[in-house]
């Protein structure tokens, strides 16, 4: 567990790098504990040190946004009541830190390692109480996906894609793609409504259904199309395009074969 | 029919040695002479068996759709022993788990059986999809052959008009076809002819009501398309496929300038054995590419989609390509368009683009006769033209492209802002101006670009070709030895039609009609700033210039040639 | 000629030229014929094949030609063999992918092997010379014409068609009414009732509960967090007699926003619950869902056709071909929290029609 990634300066400065490698070398025995036996991890001590380790990160690398106090700055939103799920999304996909100003956050290379993601979540967590870092057992794709893909039709096609391929909104904006998203993340984007996602509170659509949806999708990323390569899964436009390319061009190539004097 | 041999004689008379008829020879002489005698068959292949088919790339593209078309109809046909064209609804119990125990159409459930249960259905749905495709494809690649190279001219206006229903009658198969699976994409693709019929005046609200059998989605449409799809549609496009063959065999082929080759004569390889084999092994080829790409591209994933529900759409819901351009041309409407006239609805964000959509069909259709009554020719062209050599019809035909490619482009308006990273008001924007702007300047761009290839065909034709040799002669000048061509290479360069500005005059009558001068004016702007040919004068004046001069100064050759 | 009536000329030689060997005179309108054009040279001379000229490089060929035909053949074995060896392993959609890989491979080789063949075998074995045929002009012949013209003047005389007007008027009359009963027959493709009065009516109604789809389940306001979108149906849609037609008509999509970033219009100001919102999700360009909520800039996209909808400002048209807003769904809760209807739209929904406005 001793994962001495190091972060990524982009605008901080060297001061701050510092602190941060100090603050992640420091974390990471208690960190070990608490992710190895849940007895200890459950202690307060424990708990209380990961939440000041996350303060500190918060202050070095987020407070310029989103204010000292969490109240949110014109340039960043409040984070008071977005939950340990909310954090764990936006800096566990790379989103958060935030690189430039854009139509929206692009995922990138992550930021920091797991165990000061986890500080992070339990810091803004401490502040005031917000969706929680789901459970295990909703994550591992035994749910019924044939559900999953009817309530994924109707509620995220729209915008991903049926296939999970994801496409445009407005104004430069887009709803990415899902394939390669860890199952976690998914199911915090449904809770958490990130960016310009709806939220789809576990009262519209349920822990279980959440489950389902993962299922879904980790079937499709586990079944290849049965019909051979899936041209990205960005129907007819893909489709058009081989055929005039590829299959079109072929056969002309094969034409000027066939009527070309034979030397 | 008459078929003769340049220079040598086509087929080497070899006296063979009289032998008594073999048993398979016997055989095949009675066999032949039973038909004959019932069917007066020998006629036919007298008349056919030896006609000649020119050699040209280009010549193939039609033969490419015709293949298709067959191999639309068997894998079609295999299909049909499968599928189930009933909206009856049933709950899923195949074999794709993410579909298991789902409320779906039966025909939704028997195009997922045909990819899942039956073997080798999967491969014969996405041949039959691919094939389709490149149906389309090669029947409007073929039609901007015939375009560029004036092959639509007479005698073969009427054949374009045949060939020209022909890619109406593939798009209507296409779209009924798309919408039979009955699944999320091709509903919503229903969905949108739906609103599209309900937007039209007066009789919009019953045509659909007719058309879905009530309201939309009923009960009946799936089974309607299906029989417009087996069984009317092809059932005309076969008639028209047979029309359009005939005329071919009446008016002959074109072919290209060519030495030898004359607006009377066609020269070429025969029926009987060379032309038959190339194009019986092309439709091999055809049908062995298709089958390779049906093995390993999946095509529209039904799977993927669900059954049609009225409520879910998918991101990225497109039709097929060749219905990108209407489906383009109604995503360009700026916000608006619509009004409320004496208390009726008039949407004008629908017929606006059907309308435009309408009158470029109507355009392309009527080209030939356009250009008929432009140049007033009434002589059989079987010499097809480069494009270079009309420079402004082949401006003309860039222009339409690019308008088309527009709209084609505005259907996937939202993946090209995916995939370009730009916003898509900003490439819907872009796309509006383009669709106006985007066809003047491949107008202009086009024939500039004729124009200078004509003018460097003179050029070479004049001149020869600069051999980059550089020779000092006595006298202490130095010139570029021009390499000359030899006659076969030019008259490549120098066979094409001429064509100059009307010039008015009065008629019997004394008057100068309006159609005389609407006519003036468009062979003015069609014909004034052509290139002639070279003239065998002007040939014998440039080598005449050059055995004196070398052709290190060049003469100017363009000069006196051009006529305004 | 027509052109010579028409007073046209194209130059010296237009409106009598015609291209040579061409059997009749043929007006070239306005095309130039050059007395001094270049004349075609004629063929030029034959060059041989390198298979017309070594016997071993034409029995080369005829064996690679052979060679293709045998690899048909094993292609087709092939297909045949996977097809059996292959099968469709239920549940394995792998299985189905192997089996259309393996059984096409057989079949493209089946087929691209004859095709290849037998084009390689008329390209370098068959004669290679180019052959000539004469072109005719494609009218028939002044005497067939003339033929063709006395077939029709016979069949005038001895039917009377042109003579007796009555009985050709009459017949054209009938064949101009007989389809008309064709026409009629496809009055019964849809039922008899009048549509305009099915599209201005859906399933809402007043106390009808907002039900999540595809459950069914109601919808309590509390559920619904700020930045949610719920898809939502009529509760009781499934019992309906038709609940696909309801569904297409009925689809709604529930949205909280934020009280304050909600600029309602006066009169329907009692149409939302504390920032809860319903609007139905049948565009009203040609009628796909329009689903895409993005919950900060509350914009609504359509992703068939790009129209945009600002649902803070009742769901104008910001953007794209749509004219109308997206009709608003009057919404309140009943007694025991859950969201209802508090009437059917006011106005029909979906894309325009005709008949719409009356």
């Amino acid at each position: 567990m001793s994962k001495k990634r190091t972060a990524k300066t982009g605008r901080r400065s060297p001061l701050a790098t510092l602190a941060l490698l100090t603050v992640g070398l420091a974390t990471t025995g208690g960190a070990y504990a608490l992710f190895t036996g849940t007895a200890t991890a459950e202690t307060t001590a424990v708990h209380q040190q990961l939440v000041d380790d996350g303060e500190k990160l918060f202050v070095a690398n987020c407070a310029t946004c989103h204010g000292m106090d969490l109240e949110g700055t014109e340039t960043g939103p409040s984070l008071v009541g977005v939950g340990a799920a909310s954090v764990d999304f936006q800096v566990g996909t790379g989103r958060m830190p935030l690189q430039q100003q854009g139509p929206q956050a692009e995922e990138k290379p992550v930021q920091f390692t797991e165990e000061q993601v986890q500080a992070l979540a339990e810091y803004v967590a401490s502040i005031a109480p917000g969706p929680e870092i789901p459970e295990e057992e909703y994550l591992t794709g035994k749910g019924d996906a044939a559900v999953g893909a009817e309530i994924f039709r109707i509620n995220c096609a729209m915008c991903h894609n049926v296939a999970g391929a994801g496409g445009a909104l407005t104004e430069g904006k887009y709803a990415p793609a899902l394939t390669g998203t860890e199952a976690v993340h998914v199911y915090e984007a449904m809770l958490t409504g990130p960016q310009n996602m709806p939220v789809f509170n576990d009262a519209n659509i349920s822990p279980e259904d959440k489950a389902n949806i993962i299922t879904y999708l980790k079937y499709l990323e586990e079944n290849p199309s049965p019909g051979g390569f899936d041209l990205g899964n960005l129907g007819p436009v893909a489709e058009g395009l081989f055929i005039w390319i590829f299959g079109l061009g072929a056969i002309v190539a094969i034409t000027v074969w066939l009527t070309a004097k034979s030397n | 029919m008459t078929t003769t041999a340049p220079q040598a004689p086509a087929t080497p008379v070899q006296s063979e040695p009289q032998l008594p008829p073999t048993r398979g020879q016997r055989f095949t002489g009675a066999a032949a002479n039973y038909i004959d005698e019932r069917t007066s068959i020998s006629g036919l292949v007298k008349e056919l068996g030896r006609k000649i088919f020119p050699d040209h790339w280009s010549f193939m593209l039609g033969e490419v759709a015709l293949y298709s078309f067959v191999v639309i109809l068997l894998s079609g046909t295999f299909l049909t022993f499968f599928f189930q064209a009933s909206m009856a609804e049933v709950e899923y119990e195949g074999s794709y788990v993410p579909l298991k125990g789902i409320e779906m159409s039966v025909a939704y459930a028997s195009s997922l059986d045909i990819s899942f249960e039956v073997r080798g259905g999967m491969l014969m749905r996405q041949v039959h999809h691919w094939a389709a495709l490149l149906f389309i494809a090669s029947i409007g690649l073929h039609m901007l052959r015939v375009f560029f190279t004036g092959a639509f001219r007479k005698p073969r206006e009427i054949n374009w008009v045949v060939g020209f229903i022909l890619f109406i009658l593939a798009m209507g198969e296409g779209f009924t076809g798309y919408s039979l699976p009955d699944d999320l994409l091709s509903g919503n693709g229903l969905r949108i002819i739906d609103g599209m019929v309900k937007g039209f005046p007066v009789i919009g609200t019953w045509t659909s009501y007719l058309l879905f059998g009530g309201e939309f989605p009923g009960t009946d449409v799936v089974g309607r398309f299906y029989t417009l799809h087996i069984l009317l549609l092809p059932a005309i496009l076969l008639a028209l496929i047979g029309v359009h063959l005939v005329l071919l065999v009446v008016n002959k082929h074109t072919q290209f300038a060519a030495p030898g080759a004359t607006n009377d004569n066609v020269v070429g390889v025969p029926i009987m054995p060379v032309f038959a084999a190339k194009a019986g092994g092309f439709f091999f080829i055809v049908f062995g590419v298709l089958t390779l790409i049906a093995s390993f591209f999946t095509i529209n994933p039904i799977w993927n989609y669900g059954p049609y529900d009225p409520s879910p759409v998918s991101a990225g819901t497109q039709p097929d390509w060749y219905i990108g351009f209407a489906d383009g041309a109604l995503r360009l409407v700026p916000p608006g368009w619509e009004f409320v006239l004496f208390g009726y609805t008039v949407s004008m964000n629908i017929l606006a683009p059907v309308a435009v959509l309408g009158l470029f069909i109507v355009v392309v259709m009527l080209y030939p006769f356009f250009e008929a009554w432009l140049t007033g020719d009434k002589r059989e062209h079987h010499i097809a033209d480069r494009p270079r050599n009309n420079p402004t019809r082949t401006a003309i035909g860039a222009a339409g492209v690019t308008f088309y490619a527009v709209l084609w482009a505005a259907a996937s308006s939202d993946l090209i802002g995916t995939h370009f990273r730009l916003a898509i008001e900003h490439v819907i924007w872009g796309l509006q101006a383009l669709l106006f702007i985007g066809p003047v300047v491949a107008f202009i761009v086009t024939k500039r670009v004729c124009i200078g290839l004509q003018k460097r065909d003179r050029e070479i034709a004049l001149h020869g070709f600069e051999s980059g040799r550089i020779v000092r002669l006595p006298g202490g000048e130095y010139i570029e030895v021009h390499q000359q061509l030899d006659e076969y290479e030019r008259w490549k360069l120098v066979a094409y039609n001429d064509y100059q500005p009307l010039m008015l005059r009065p008629n019997k009558k004394g008057r100068i009609t309006l159609n005389q001068r609407a006519r003036a004016v468009a062979t003015r702007w069609f014909f004034e700033d052509r290139i002639a040919p070279v003239t065998q004068s002007e040939l014998a004046a440039a080598h005449a210039h050059g055995d004196h001069h070398g052709e290190l100064e060049g003469s100017n050759p363009s000069q006196g040639a051009i006529s305004h | 000629m027509a052109n010579d009536s028409d007073g046209i000329t194209g130059g010296e030689a237009a409106g009598t030229a015609v291209e040579k060997a061409a059997p009749r005179e043929v007006a070239s309108g306005v095309g130039v014929v050059a007395s001094d054009r270049i004349e075609n040279p004629g063929f030029p001379p034959h060059r041989p094949r390198v298979t017309d000229e070594d016997p071993k490089k034409n029995y080369a060929a005829e064996r690679t030609v052979s060679i293709l035909f045998y690899l048909s053949i094993v292609g087709s074995i092939f297909a045949v063999a996977a097809y059996i060896a292959f099968p469709i392993v239920p549940g394995d959609p792998g299985s189905i992918r192997l089996n259309n890989a393996l059984l096409g491979t057989g079949i493209t080789l089946g087929l691209l092997g004859i095709g290849f063949g037998a084009v390689h075998w008329a390209k370098s074995i068959m004669d290679g010379h180019d052959l000539v045929e004469s072109r005719h002009g494609t009218r028939g012949s002044d005497s067939t014409r003339a033929a063709a013209v006395e077939v029709f003047r016979l069949g005038n005389k001895e039917s009377g068609f042109t003579r007796r007007s009555l009985l050709r008027n009459s017949l054209i009359g009938a064949l101009v009414v007989t389809p008309i009963p064709a026409i009629a027959l496809f009055r019964d493709l849809a039922p008899a009732e009048d549509p305009v009065g099915l599209l201005k009516h859906t399933l809402w109604d007043e106390g009808v509960r907002l039900a999540r789809d595809p459950e069914g389940t109601p919808i309590r306001a509390a559920d619904v967090t700020i930045g949610s979108a719920f898809h939502v149906i009529p509760e009781g849609l499934e019992d309906s007699e038709h609940p696909l037609e309801e569904k297409a008509k009925a689809a709604v999509l529930l949205m909280r926003l934020n009280p304050g970033d909600l600029n309602e219009l006066p009169e329907r100001a009692d149409w939302s619950y504390d920032g809860i919102v319903a609007y139905s999700k049948i565009c009203t360009h040609v009628g796909c869902p329009v689903a895409l909520y993005e919950q900060q800039t509350h914009h609504l996209l359509c992703p068939c056709h790009q129209s945009q909808f600002d649902v803070a400002n009742h769901a104008q048209v910001i953007f794209g071909p749509a004219k109308r807003p997206l009709p608003q769904l009057p919404i309140a809760v009943d007694e025991e929290g859950y969201l209802v209807a508090q009437s059917d739209f006011t106005e029909p929904v979906g894309p325009s029609f005709w008949e719409r406005s009356l």
